[in-house]
Parts: C-alpha cells; sequence; structure tokens
C-alpha cells in the first residue's frame, strides 16, 4: 500500500488516480497508523511554502519524513514536496523547510528581454536524464513532463549543470538526476537520496512518461541503483 | 525549452459532445468520456471539459460527467461552466479538475477570481474571455469587447482592460474565446490575441477559429500565444493531435512528441 500524505495542500485525487491506474494500490490519509503500515509515501503538495511547513508540523510529518530516509522506506515527492526537503525556501520571506537535502529554494527571475518567459513557469518541458536510476527508463536520455512553479530548488552541492547553491562540505549531498532549461538557466527538476526520490514536475498530469515514473515506483525497493 | 501547448475543448451539451459555429447550430460529436480518453492516447496536451449550458440554465456543472472524464486522463484537466462560488470550485477539483475556468460569472463577480486564487492558488484559476469586435468603437481601446452568455450579452468592458484586472485579481491564466472566429475555421482572432498576450505576465490560450495547423502555428507565432484550443478539428476533421503537433515541430514549433 501506498499512503499519499494528506496534509491539505490541493487536491490529490489525480495522484491517487494516476497510481491507481499504474496498479498501484494508494490511500490518501493523514491517518499515523494507517501511514506507519504503507511500504511506500508519496509526498504530494500544491501551494505556499509557509501555509504547507505548518500543516505538515501540525501533523508531524516532519517526523515521518525524516523517519522514512533514515529506515530506507520509498518515498516520492513531488512539486513543492521536492521543495520542501531543502533547508529553506525564499517563498512567503522565507521560510525553515524540512533541511533533508541541503541547499535553497528560490524564485525564477524573469528575463528582460524576453516577454514570452513567463512566471509560473507552466507547461510541458523536457527533463535531462543525468544519471541511471530505478526509477527512470535506463534506455532514454530525457523525458517531457508538465510543470507549474514559480520557485525551484538549487542544491548546496557541485558537480551537476544545474543551477546550485555554494558547497555546503558539512552535510552529506543528495544526487540531481533531472535538469531542465527554463527562464536562461538550468534547475535541478529532479533530485534523490538514497530511498527518496523527488521531481518538481507533476508526474501524476505528465501522460506516459509520468506514468512510467509512478509504476516503477510502485515496484521500488529503495534502493538508488 | 518550454513547449507550445495544443489543448481539446469538449463542449457539452446534454450530456454530450457539442460543437457548433458561433455558439448556434450544434452538432453532437459524441461521448465525452470516449472521446477524452480518445484525444488523451492520441497526444492532446491539456483537456478542457466545457458545460456550455450550464450558466445559461443556471445550474451546477455536472459533476459527476467531471469525475469520469477525470478517471481517463493524465494530463491537466480544466474545467468550466456554470462555476459562480468558492464551493463549485473545490467540487471541480475534488472531482478531479487541476484548474477551474470562470467566464460569465467573473464579470459579474470579480471578487470571485481572487476568492479562488486565494483558496487554492491562482495556477487553479483560469479567465475565460470571450472576446467581439468592436473596431472603431472608441469605447474599446483594444478593438474588442467582453462577452458573456455564449456571446448574446455585451459588458461594455474591453478585453484588454479586463484581462489586466482579472491577473491583478490572481488568475494564473487566460484563455481567450474570439466569438466571431469561433467555429468558422479560418484562423484565430490575432491581433487580439497578442494583444493580450503582451499585456499580461500569465500564459494566454488562444481559442476560436482553428482549421488547419497553419492556424495553430500563427497563433503561437504571430498571436504569441502559449497554448492554442482547437475543437473542430479534433472533433470533426479527425486530426490527432500527435500529427497536429508533428506537423507544427516540421514548422519549428516546439511541441511535446
Amino acid at each position: 500500500m501506498i499512503a499519499i500524505l494528506d496534509y491539505r495542500a490541493g487536491n490529490l485525487e489525480s495522484v491517487r488516480s494516476a497510481l491507481a491506474h499504474v496498479g498501484a494500490e494508494p490511500v490518501v490519509t493523514d491517518d499515523p497508523s494507517v501511514i506507519a503500515r504503507a511500504d511506500r509515501l508519496v509526498f504530494p503538495g500544491v501551494g505556499s511554502a509557509a501555509h504547507c511547513m505548518r500543516n505538515i508540523r501540525e501533523r508531524g510529518f516532519d517526523r515521518v519524513l525524516a523517519d522514512a530516509l533514515r529506515a530506507g522506506r520509498p518515498t516520492l515527492a513531488i512539486c513543492i514536496g521536492q521543495q520542501l526537503l531543502f533547508d529553506r525556501s525564499d517563498e512567503d520571506g522565507g521560510v525553515a523547510a524540512l533541511g533533508l537535502l541541503p541547499g535553497r529554494v528560490k524564485r525564477f527571475v524573469p528575463l528582460a528581454d524576453d516577454p514570452s518567459c513567463k512566471i509560473p513557469h507552466m507547461g510541458w518541458n523536457r527533463v535531462q536524464y543525468l544519471r541511471p536510476h530505478p526509477l527512470l527508463p535506463s534506455d532514454r536520455d530525457g523525458g517531457d513532463f508538465y510543470f507549474v512553479h514559480s520557485y525551484f530548488a538549487s542544491p548546496a552541492w557541485a558537480g551537476d549543470p544545474v543551477e546550485h547553491e555554494p558547497e555546503d562540505e558539512t552535510r552529506e549531498p543528495g544526487v540531481v538526476y533531472g535538469a531542465t532549461e527554463y527562464a536562461g538557466i538550468a534547475f535541478a527538476s529532479m533530485v534523490g537520496k538514497g530511498p527518496f526520490f523527488a521531481a518538481q514536475f507533476h508526474p501524476e498530469k505528465s501522460a506516459g512518461d509520468g506514468l512510467g515514473i509512478l509504476e516503477r515506483f510502485a515496484g521500488w525497493d529503495g534502493s538508488p541503483c | 525549452m518550454l513547449m507550445k501547448r495544443l489543448i481539446v475543448c469538449l463542449d457539452i451539451r446534454g450530456g454530450k459532445v457539442t460543437k457548433g459555429a458561433r455558439f448556434v447550430g450544434n452538432v453532437e460529436v459524441g461521448d465525452p468520456v470516449e472521446l477524452a480518453a480518445r484525444y488523451y492516447r492520441e497526444g492532446a496536451d491539456e483537456l478542457v471539459f466545457y458545460d456550455i449550458t450550464a450558466s445559461a440554465e443556471k445550474r451546477p456543472i455536472d459533476i459527476e460527467a467531471v469525475r469520469r472524464v477525470a478517471r481517463e486522463i493524465f494530463i491537466p484537466y480544466t474545467v468550466g461552466g456554470g462555476i459562480g462560488s468558492v464551493e463549485d470550485m473545490r467540487a471541480a477539483l475534488l472531482a478531479g479538475a487541476d484548474k477551474v475556468s470562470l467566464n460569465s460569472l467573473a464579470v459579474r463577480n470579480p471578487e470571485l477570481l481572487a476568492e479562488g486564487a486565494r483558496e487554492f492558488g491562482g495556477q487553479c484559476v483560469i479567465l475565460g474571455l470571450d472576446s467581439k469586435r468592436r473596431h472603431g468603437d472608441a469605447r474599446f481601446p483594444s478593438g474588442c469587447e467582453v462577452v458573456i452568455h455564449g456571446g448574446r450579452t455585451p459588458t461594455g468592458l474591453d478585453v484588454v482592460e479586463w484581462a489586466r484586472r482579472a491577473v491583478e485579481l490572481g488568475v494564473g491564466e487566460i484563455c481567450l474565446n474570439s466569438i466571431d472566429a469561433d467555429g468558422v475555421k479560418e484562423g484565430y482572432d490575432l491581433d487580439i490575441t497578442r494583444k493580450v498576450s503582451e499585456a499580461v505576465a500569465v500564459p494566454v490560450i488562444a481559442s476560436g477559429g482553428a482549421g488547419n495547423v497553419g492556424h495553430v502555428r500563427d497563433a503561437y507565432v504571430l498571436g504569441r500565444a502559449d497554448a492554442a484550443l482547437i475543437a473542430s478539428m479534433a472533433h470533426l476533421d479527425g486530426d490527432s493531435c500527435r500529427k497536429i503537433k508533428a506537423e507544427l515541430r516540421e514548422m519549428g514549433v516546439p511541441t511535446r512528441k
């Protein structure tokens, strides 16, 4: 069973419906006993960072996620779920996030010379796969996915062709799995760490490429290779 | 690079998908659930479910039909028609919609756009804007007037002014439909599409008038639209989205394969 963490952050029906479509057994829940029994977690999210973090803490999901990372429980974070894994977000005047990955969440800066560059970044865009992962197809170098966001994660580790913060050597880094270009930069559109895999886009709204990630997640043992 | 979106619109009347010219003389095209599943398989980037008579008949949208369509498709899904309150928006979103489109009822009560954006986020709220040409009329600097009730009722609002106002209120996207061009298949109203696109910082969907792939390309290139809505091309001409998008790529427009 896959528990979709319900913290009143947007509509979770489409995530549930897409997971059911690929043969998984998803349950939308905030019940600790159901979450404790789940084989896998989905950490979704739509809304503002401050609002989301308040609801996450009220339900104790900050501890649920930290425990899942330590215990090796496969977890898929989506959209603002990906952003909130990092240390802090610039949204809402600055918000402390979960701190499970070193880095910061920043707002896109529109290009002055290109009026067609609109914020939010909304629509289908290419994700370049940077390295293999069990949730990604091994025979493809990228896929097309649906994005809706104004902020993006900037990891505090180096070595990948994406926008990043100064390297924080005191912290264990994560891994960047996907890069996407928008507003004149490349940003980390997929990241991971052990049993955690996170996407800035919406796999549940990304037709075949997105359903593929969900289907592989439903059978993933949480090992990153 | 962000790709240009091709959106298929299902106009629903009496439980069936219909299509007509200038909102009159509708012909029945088929079952919404079957057509939604087919357009999804054929590569549509998004789908719109528009209950075209809900507002005029003063009844809520057919929420069960919204839900049945949602279960068939795994792409962004917009629902419109008869949405006049935050509760109506919530019902549509809980039935599986990703965005709600407000049109006539937003003109009567603009604050509804702000309430929806506060409650669900601006990315969930689309302004549906029906535009009618009033060239030479000094009351409408953009050359077009906002009309409601499927084009039957003038509002006295200028199209560009109303688009700007809606964005200030918090809408995340504008679907701009030309009543003059709708169903005629002679191309989108590129002039007003470009004026609105250049006036607002949110994505603009061109709607009304697509008859061939060249029209769709023109909406992106000349109209500066971020997305284009088609209906007749998909329903009546049987052009698959995948084929249309392949032809767009050959014309140099980035689209999803």
